[in-house]
């Protein structure tokens, strides 16, 4: 078996009353695609935003490049080398290319704390980089994201997770709101990433993208992991039997 | 789609794609403005507005006309850049005005001298402690810090209690100017030290002013600082996300908006050679306005100290502009609302126009 990049013991999380994680137990390898999928509030993207510290679990241990981690706010965990695309994109609408790449930790010429001077030149070198590594084509890096389309602006926000060599990269709905041909040049990007050996959990409704592109399919249900299966295994069917509740099983029983 | 969206291009650095920058608008509408009074000036009153058409004077322009259009804006100007930031962060700052009173009042009271033509200072306010005739150092230490930490209360609202800024800042606004009001019991302080009165003299105002504005121009352009403005007041989430600390950096933008207008109190009071509680009033909304006319976008993320300063100087060229042609007051204060208002369509107008659908 190789590495685990990442592994989760029973995450939980509660909002009030509403138990939006159960008891979660997830892994993935080294190289590995995963997809996560399951209907709307089955905890996707509550499970999201537990493993990259944007809220706190409510119990649950989570253990990242072989360390056990209590990240303190999603910065740690970026540092650490968990890149998130999250689903409202999170990019700044009036910055441009490499502003937002570099949004939080950009690189300066001399360090006065707050007053930092930006090294705008080695930003957009590293942007370029970046750009030529995940095939992201983009008209002008100096355009504002406002002006982009909504392609690109997903192709800025998954460039930003190639910038900074990230361990593990998380995609949440990274195509839900793209058109065909802007949909197949993210999925080329992902693929790009599969063969550079980079990790990544890909959060998703779309079955034949899920089929297309991962190696092993997680599926939620109503909080809880309900099914774990590798796709050479599995059909669409079952997977969809799964998130809708027809079947029903004990994730754990199938792990490779 | 557009058409191009996919495939061309490639990731490139093209700079004829760079769009030109807003404030080249604001400029042209500057232009537009002088050129306006200078043709009204000879079709009405037969005189040039820019220009020297004066027989005993040796100018090419008309020098006396232009430092008064810049130094009747430069202190309302010092306020507009602190302003600004806080425009840009998605923000607005009611209490500058305000923040002005309080602090000529508290700083005047510790520039004052001993003795005003051979008596003793008739309007001295701490006559009975003997804080008379200090150090130019101490009442500008202490009016700085009037300013610091009225724009820290601000900013704490903000960040941490999670009002909006037009709720907190208008709290300040009436709290300060209280405030100022009760520091003499509404009697104004006067007679400062020399040194005290050299800094608001002559065309220092402008001086301030301008080299303030280079500062934070710079400031807001090279600096993380800056950069973080933008990205609060574009969009708060993604800054959050990005692992900015979104709260302590408004802190630190509402803290140099009131440092500004400390700043704009201690050459006010200092040009005036005098402190009054009414001081001020007003300031804030003229500053909101150079910044908004100056192409300063009230739903944050855009704008700019340059544009910031052109919008001061309309401001400037508009008061002028009116009693070159000898027009009432009234209208005056008529057209500048009509800008102003006019100032943020276009803002609107120009910000549907930018975003493409997804």
């Amino acid at each position: 078996m190789t590495r685990q990049v990442l592994n989760t013991e029973g995450l939980t999380k509660h909002y009030g009353g509403v138990h939006a994680l159960e008891e979660a137990d997830f892994e993935i390898h080294a190289g590995e695609h995963v997809a996560i999928v399951g209907d709307n509030g089955a905890g996707k993207s509550t499970f999201v935003r537990q493993i990259t510290a944007v809220e706190q679990r409510t119990r649950g241990k989570i253990w990242f490049d072989g360390n056990e981690v209590n990240f303190a706010g999603p910065l740690e965990a970026r540092e650490a080398g968990i890149e998130t695309v999250f689903q409202n994109l999170a990019l700044a609408d009036d910055l441009d290319v490499p502003d937002n790449l570099f949004l939080g930790r950009e690189k300066f010429l001399l360090n006065l704390g707050p007053f930092s001077i930006l090294d705008y030149g080695g930003m957009r070198k590293a942007t370029l980089d970046a750009l030529m590594k995940t095939g992201v084509k983009i008209p002008s890096i100096r355009n504002t994201i406002r002006r982009m389309s909504g392609g690109q602006r997903q192709c800025v926000a998954i460039a930003r997770t190639a910038t900074f060599h990230s361990k593990l990269t998380i995609m949440d709905e990274p195509t839900a709101a793209l058109g065909v041909q802007e949909t197949s040049q993210v999925e080329n990007i992902i693929r790009t990433l599969k063969k550079a050996g980079e990790p990544l959990i890909l959060i998703s409704h779309n079955m034949r993208q899920v089929f297309d592109l991962v190696d092993r399919i997680v599926v939620f249900r109503r909080g809880r992991i309900v099914a774990n299966l590798n796709k050479e295994d599995t059909d669409q069917q079952e997977v969809v039997a799964y998130i809708t509740g027809a079947k029903s099983g004990n994730g754990q029983a199938n792990l490779t | 789609m557009k058409n191009k969206a996919d495939g061309t291009g490639g990731a490139t650095f093209d700079r004829s794609k760079r769009t030109l920058p807003g404030e080249l608008n604001v400029f042209f509408a500057l232009v537009l403005i002088v050129t306006t009074f200078e043709a009204l000036g000879w079709l009405l009153i037969g005189d040039s507005f820019l220009f020297n058409t004066r027989e005993n004077v040796d100018t090419f322009f008309n020098e006396a006309r232009l430092k008064i259009i810049i130094l009747q804006v430069s202190i309302v100007g010092i306020i507009a850049l602190g302003v600004t930031q806080v425009i840009i962060t998605g923000g607005i700052d009611l209490s500058s005005g305000s923040i002005v009173g309080v602090t000529a009042m508290v700083t005047m009271s510790f520039a004052q001298v001993s003795i005003v033509n051979g008596n003793p200072n008739p309007k001295a306010i701490f006559l009975e402690q003997g804080w008379l005739d200090l150090p130019i150092i101490v009442p500008l230490v202490i009016g700085l810090a009037c300013g610091i930490a009225t724009g820290m209360i601000n900013g704490l609202l903000v960040a941490y209690t999670r009002i909006p800024p037009f709720i907190a800042t208008l709290g300040m606004m009436v709290a300060a100017r209280g405030a100022a009001k009760w520091w003499s019991k509404g009697r104004p302080i006067s007679f400062p030290t020399d040194e005290y009165a050299a800094i608001g003299k002559g065309l220092m105002p402008v001086l301030i002013f301008i080299a303030l504005a280079i500062l934070f121009a710079l400031i807001l352009k090279f600096t993380r600082y800056g950069k973080h403005c933008y990205a609060i007041g574009s969009n708060v989430e993604a800054a959050r996300m990005s692992g900015i600390n979104v709260e302590r950096h408004l802190v630190l933008v509402y803290t140099i908006a009131g440092t500004l207008a400390a700043v704009a109190a201690i050459v006010l009071s200092s040009k005036n050679l005098t402190a009054q509680a009414g001081m001020g009033v007003m300031y804030e909304l003229d500053a909101i306005a150079m910044a908004v006319i100056g192409g300063v976008s009230l739903s944050g993320g855009r704008g700019s100290i340059f544009g910031t300063v052109i919008g001061a100087l309309i401001f400037g060229v508009i008061i002028s502009g009116f009693t070159f042609l000898k027009l009432d007051a009234y209208y005056q204060e008529m057209a500048k609302g009509a800008i102003i208002v006019g100032a943020v369509v276009l803002d609107q107008w120009r910000q549907r126009r930018q975003t493409l659908g997804g």
